[in-house]
């Protein structure tokens, strides 16, 4: 990519959240329209994926509502994203983790990172 | 310092990204530098036949410049540049040789433009890519057929090949102008567009920018 464009890129830059990655559960406050109301709605869920760079980056963020898994795609500079927080840390041996979508009930668990 | 009339400048592709607009949807753009274009000529009824301003874009070293486009350049007190474009307007008298012309006096964010630049070469391409032509099946007996273009005529009347038929042949490197593009961002410290969507050509191509 030229450098031209990563220099634009980097000044449309929205956010810096907490490093979290592959695995680790995070909570996503998005702004939802509702009408003309405007209000904060929380996405808890296991983050699969991040991918892409700059101002493209985007994570994916798995949950089971209702005894479906949803995901929901993130473009991490988002405006509709007010923060992510960090909830817990995940011990995964993936970059992207896309075998667990195929795991239910005990075998969708993953080990807590423990930090020394 | 522009009036209406002139809507046209020369500008290079730098490539494409996204951006957030006004709504928060992540968009496809493409960055084009556009400019500074400088007027090189003016052309008269009187003298031309027709009403014309002539731009240049982009300097140019001064060896790499013939010297009847050299001869060019002196006369209308500019550095060589590397390339004019022309433009019918209705009245010349607002324009003078020598001017240069930015990006924010022609163009503002939210306009709808034209982009004009030559396509990608892609070489010799069958009919499946060049004119999006099915091919044959991919089973039931057949073996060579995959990406065929089928009957190109009948036999005994016409007895030959309908000239314009569809066949294979070089693709792209051709003129090709996008329609309806929406200027979405403007950065005027860097002379750098933003175009929602894409526009013809290769990185670092010539593209030309039309408003309408």
């Amino acid at each position: 990519m030229s450098s031209v464009i990563q220099e634009i890129e980097k000044e449309s830059l929205r956010h810096e959240f907490p490093d979290f990655k592959s695995g680790d559960t995070v909570r996503v406050k998005v702004k939802v329209r509702e009408g003309e109301k405007e209000r904060v709605q929380a996405f808890q869920g296991v983050v699969i994926q991040k991918k892409g760079s700059g101002i493209s980056s985007t994570f994916t963020v798995r949950k089971i509502s209702g005894g479906y898994g949803v995901e929901r795609i993130f473009p991490y500079h988002s405006p509709w994203i007010q923060g992510v927080e960090l909830v817990r840390r995940g011990k995964v041996r993936r970059a992207r983790i896309y075998y667990f979508r195929k795991l239910r009930g005990k075998a969708a668990r993953i080990k807590q990172l423990r930090l020394r | 310092m522009v009036d209406g009339t002139m809507n046209k400048m020369l500008g290079r592709k730098i490539g494409m990204s996204q951006i957030f607009d006004e709504s928060g949807v992540l968009r496809p753009v493409t960055l084009v530098e556009v400019g500074p274009c400088y007027i090189t000529q003016i052309k008269t009824v009187e003298r031309d036949g027709y009403n014309a301003i002539q731009i240049g874009f982009e300097k140019r070293k001064e060896k790499h410049v013939t010297k009847p486009m050299k001869g060019h350049f002196v006369s209308a007190k500019l550095d060589p540049l590397t390339f004019l474009k022309e433009m019918r307007v209705e009245d010349v008298s607002n324009y003078e040789v020598g001017r240069s012309v930015a990006l924010t006096d022609i163009f503002s964010e939210g306009d709808t433009v034209l982009v004009s630049g030559t396509s990608k070469g892609k070489g010799f391409q069958g009919v499946v890519k060049r004119y999006g032509f099915k091919g044959g099946p991919k089973s039931h007996g057949q073996s060579d057929r995959l990406r065929a273009p089928g009957s190109i005529g009948q036999s005994s009347y016409p007895s030959r090949v309908f000239k314009g038929m569809k066949m294979g042949g070089r693709m792209g490197n051709s003129r090709i102008t996008t329609k309806n593009l929406k200027v979405e961002k403007i950065i005027p410290s860097r002379n750098i567009m933003m175009i929602r969507g894409s526009v013809p050509g290769g990185k670092n191509a010539l593209v030309e920018i039309r408003k309408i």
